[in-house]
């Protein structure tokens, strides 16, 4: 079967939407715990408590960054290389980060000492903390639109400097993004702990629900009244040759409202984020640690696309040269390879899913401090 | 102009973060499989013993794989970050080996590597046992997409240039699969992976029979790895190089440069066992030479002649000046791109030089409009097509002598251990213990040949190095520099301490009161 270029231009966008709702579904509690962990754990035994609640698991859930990344650069891989390259600092501090966990997880509870232990529950914290902040901040930029260009044979040029990132909006997205994460974090060690550990995850629970609705609503007002969004003013048809220097682009003030007044129900996204993370706390204090997973889930889900959704066709505009500006219908690799591609994804994610959700099946259940005394040189 | 500090800069990055990967990838593939295999046996006899070899043996593995994992990020990434016009120009193609990589074998490795260790008393026996295959199984697989993307930077067959967008674009998949230098490629490393599991294994248990303690443990773990490792060095050094290296130039040039060949010698060539390459002079000072055998190790199909160095550059001039007629048509083709009308006689001619075209692009390091290059210009672009000849020949003999001198260990091994009194030969388990390096250094060197040989292209014949990378400054690849070699250098000292720990405890460090440190002698 052949699926024609401009449909798969756009699945192709939902694909990598599905990817990174994955990676923050996943990797994103894993992220929250981190961030969590040396203010819940209060002793040795409970940090061990929370790190082996994920401790089994983690590392599958980050693949969905790790193939996050290979399929942006498999189906755009303009988009690859210009945002890695422009974003060269924050995404190796995000790396410098991540170095943190492989090694946190394994190696902290392999030798005895305190401070060895410590030291390690500080670099899982910033294993955690940062990347989550710093995905937020890049989305926060994105938004703004990033300052860069292309010469005549498509080399991209970075204009601005890595302190331009870190702008006060930018922030305020990094912390809608720690916020959310920390707040399903703590859903789900709800879900694997008990006692004292829950009751901390408890009100964790409330402190950055709550966080996330003011902060997200704050960032609602200020894209509608604050910050100059863009609209495609002409561009080739969407089958045509990806070349995105083909189009003109102009920057319009509250243009990232214009799909929520051309079609109303699109406002049900950014809805879902209230009414999820407000779910969320109510679940959580009445003890339903399973719904409030799902709940919590549904925010996620809602803040990632009304991302995308405000963007969409943009997937990384230019702030100084609009024109060079990368949209869903000129950055994609070839028909063949989406074609490729597609039917990889449609064999493989499906799998995917079947066997985490067998291997979380397996390993379901409470971990509490007996558990961890009983297994003291086998767990983490 | 791009800064030829961030281009030197860039590939040293590379090479370094690549390096530092590759210490313990092999380790990884290995020792997946040695598991593998010694928990089949626990399944197949029910003996105690095997299981408590999976366990301690997984427990070295999970120290190695935190790493590979860690290391592992940073490559991803970087080809968007340090290589940002080559993953535009070849994303089309390269992509795609990466991403599936992602999905059909990461993921793979990963899930189950949590229930490898967690699941014991969760899982029945047949069906741990499966998770344990599947996580070898997503080592290899991942090697196999990966050797697939690199083969293709080697030989980039199935794709061509499109003018439009400026990149190249997939043609055939099948092609970019089934690419005989990604095979081979494939072949060689996977087995030099088995390789250094074995050497691990086998150096190990040596130290152990050396002390004399968990006889019975270490034996077997001996015996296991003799016999996996004796046909994989037999894999590594007879299958890995049988064929496929030769096909493409660029792999010739390679070849050329492997046996500083300078001048083109008459079928069969001799084989420089020794010698000084020297790059400006273009001879090979002080060599001892070996006539006729260039055969035994190096040589595939030697009855046709090699081509030497020097006539590989005078016919490389030839193409540069192809290439810059290409380059010519391509602006002209851009230009009526823009204007919105294609000339059909300019394509066509294009069509005819476009093969030329990577060749061209050669000269931008020396001036911006390709066209206009200087007979100077061409000359030194021409001697930039061969790679640094002596760094190349030596890393292959070093790799080789490891690989020769791996064979005999695990022949003897081999041999003492079916006899039974592999104990008694203590020079052996010595000799053993001390070349537990030897994989690695020959993985090292393996890439050192591979990658450098492939100078001056990161495509082949298609993209020069020099143009594949990121228009960012010194200054932040100096900070990124430094993070890497500051971060990995602390985390293989922590990496190395962990590893040693636990291979002096030995199997006591599963803590089921049957071993040396918690019963004494035995
Ligand atoms: C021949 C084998 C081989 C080669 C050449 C490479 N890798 Fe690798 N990689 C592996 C074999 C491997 C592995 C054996 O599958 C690892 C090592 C330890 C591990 O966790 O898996 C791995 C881990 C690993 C991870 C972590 C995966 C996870 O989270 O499970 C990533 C993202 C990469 N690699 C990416 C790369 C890239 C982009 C490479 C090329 C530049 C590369 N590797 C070269
Ligand atoms: C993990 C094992 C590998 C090692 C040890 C390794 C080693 C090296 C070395 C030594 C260099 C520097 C060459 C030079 O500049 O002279 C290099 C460059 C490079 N390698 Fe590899 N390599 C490995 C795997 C790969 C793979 C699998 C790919 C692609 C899929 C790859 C792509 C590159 C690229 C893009 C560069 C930089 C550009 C260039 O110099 O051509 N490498 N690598
Ligand atoms: C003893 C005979 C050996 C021969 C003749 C041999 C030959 C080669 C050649 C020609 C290459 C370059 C391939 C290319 O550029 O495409 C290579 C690469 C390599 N070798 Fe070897 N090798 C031998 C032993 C070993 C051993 C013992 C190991 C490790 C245990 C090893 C590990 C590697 C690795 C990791 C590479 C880079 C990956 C690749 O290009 O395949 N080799 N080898």
């Amino acid at each position: 079967m052949s699926i024609d270029y401009e449909t798969l231009k756009l699945i192709w966008w939902i694909f990598v939407g599905v990817l990174l709702i994955g990676f923050a579904l996943t990797d994103g509690f894993d992220m929250g715990i981190g961030a969590l962990l040396p203010f819940l754990g209060k002793n040795d035994e409970e940090r061990r408590v929370i790190i082996n609640s994920i401790g089994p698991t983690w590392e599958g859930n980050q693949v969905w960054f790790v193939t996050a990344a290979g399929a942006i650069f498999a189906a755009w891989p303009i988009v690859y290389a210009v945002a890695f390259s422009s974003f060269y600092i924050a995404l190796l501090l995000t790396l410098f980060a991540l170095f943190f966990r492989p090694v946190g997880f394994d190696y902290r509870s392999k030798v005895a000492s305190p401070r060895w232990r410590a030291t390690w529950d500080w670099g899982l914290f910033i294993g955690g903390v940062v990347p989550a902040v710093i995905f937020g901040v890049a989305f926060g930029n994105l938004l703004q639109g990033v300052p860069f260009h292309f010469d005549d044979e498509l080399r991209a040029y970075y204009t601005g400097s890595f302190w331009g990132l870190l702008n006060p909006f930018a922030l305020l997205a990094g912390v809608i993004s720690l916020s959310m994460l920390v707040m399903h974090g703590a859903v789900y060690l709800q879900l694997r702990t008990e006692d004292v550990i829950y009751a901390r995850s408890q009100k964790a629970v409330k402190v950055f629900g709550a966080l996330l609705i003011v902060t997200f609503a704050l960032a609602g007002v200020w894209v509608a009244y604050g910050i100059d969004g863009f609209k495609v003013v002409s561009m080739p048809p969407l089958d045509a040759l990806p070349n995105p220097l083909a189009k003109t682009v102009e920057i319009v003030p509250g243009a990232w409202m214009n799909h929520y007044e051309v079609y109303p129900w699109t406002m049900l996204i950014p809805g879902l984020v209230f009414v999820g993370a407000f779910m969320t706390i109510l679940l959580s204090h009445f003890k339903a640690p399973g719904l409030a997973f799902i709940t919590s889930s549904a925010a996620l889900v809602g803040v990632i696309l009304t991302a995308g959704a405000s963007m969409f066709p943009f997937i990384m505009p230019s702030s100084s040269q609009p024109d060079s500006s990368l949209i869903v219908w000129d950055a994609s690799s070839s028909h063949l390879t989406l074609t490729i591609m597609f039917w990889a994804t449609v064999i493989f994610l499906p799998l995917i899913v079947l066997y985490t959700s067998w291997v979380y099946r397996v390993l379901r259940g409470k971990i509490t401090v007996q558990h961890i005394r009983t297994h003291e040189h086998s767990a983490y | 102009m791009l800064s030829e500090s961030v281009v030197e800069l860039s590939r040293l990055q590379f090479a370094i973060t690549a390096m530092y990967h590759f210490l313990f990838v092999p380790l990884t593939l290995g020792l997946s499989f040695l598991m593998a295999i010694m928990e089949s046996v626990y399944v197949m006899t029910n003996k105690q013993i095997y299981k408590d070899m999976t366990l301690f043996w997984g427990k070295l593995f999970a120290i190695n794989f935190a790493l590979g994992v860690t290391t592992g990020l940073t490559m991803e990434f970087q080809f968007g970050t340090n290589w940002a016009y080559y993953s535009h120009y070849v994303g089309d193609i390269f992509g795609a080996p990466l991403a599936i990589e992602g999905m059909m074998a990461f993921f793979l490795e990963s899930t189950f590597i949590g229930l490898f260790f967690f699941g014991w008393d969760k899982l029945s026996k047949r069906q741990h046992l499966m998770v344990t295959w599947l996580v070898a199984f997503g080592s290899n697989l991942s090697a196999l997409w990966i050797l697939i993307a690199n083969g293709w930077m080697q030989n980039p067959v199935g794709a061509e240039f499109n003018y439009e967008t400026m990149r190249m674009e997939l043609v055939s998949f099948a092609d970019v699969i089934f690419n005989p230098v990604a095979q081979v490629k494939f072949v060689h490393t996977v087995a030099a992976g088995y390789v250094t599991g074995s050497m691990f294994v086998l150096g190990i248990s040596s130290y152990y029979l050396l002390k004399k303690r968990d006889l019975a443990f270490a034996t077997r773990s001996f015996a296991v790895a003799a016999a996996f490792g004796l046909a994989s060095v037999l894999s590594v050094i007879v299958l890995g190089d049988e064929s496929g290296y030769a096909a493409g130039e660029v792999q010739k040039i390679k070849l050329a440069a492997i046996e500083a060949e300078w001048e083109t010698e008459e079928a069969p060539a001799a084989f420089t066992v020794f010698g000084l390459p020297n790059q400006e002079t273009q001879h090979t000072d002080y060599a001892i030479k070996i006539p006729y055998i260039m055969g035994i190790i190096a040589t595939r199909s030697f009855d046709e002649e090699v081509k030497g160095i020097k006539e590989w550059i005078e016919e490389n001039e030839g193409r540069i000046r192809r290439g810059m007629i290409a380059y010519d048509l391509f602006k002209q083709l851009r230009q009526q791109l823009k204007e919105g009308e294609i000339n059909e006689e300019t394509k066509a001619e294009f069509e005819k030089y476009k093969d030329d075209l990577g060749y061209g692009l050669l000269l931008k390091k020396y001036t911006s409009n390709v066209v206009d290059a200087t007979e100077e210009q061409i000359v030194r672009a021409a001697h930039d097509t061969i790679p640094q000849v002596a760094p190349i020949f030596w890393s292959f003999r070093i790799m080789v002598a490891c690989g020769v001198l791996m064979l005999f260990i695990f022949v003897m091994a081999f041999y003492f251990t079916a006899k039974r009194n592999v104990i008694e030969q203590r020079w052996l388990l010595w000799l053993t213990l001390f070349s537990i390096p030897l994989p690695w250094i020959a993985c090292e060197m393996g890439w050192i040949v591979a990658e450098m040989g492939r100078q001056p292209w990161s495509i082949a014949e298609v993209l020069p190095t020099y143009l594949s990378v990121s228009t960012r400054s010194v200054g932040d690849l100096y900070f990124s520099l430094a993070g890497f070699i500051g971060f990995y250098t602390l985390l293989l000292v922590v990496e190395l301490y962990l590893m040693f720990k636990y291979a002096r405890l030995g199997p006591s460090s599963l803590h089921t009161g049957r071993y040396h440190f918690e019963v004494g002698d035995k």
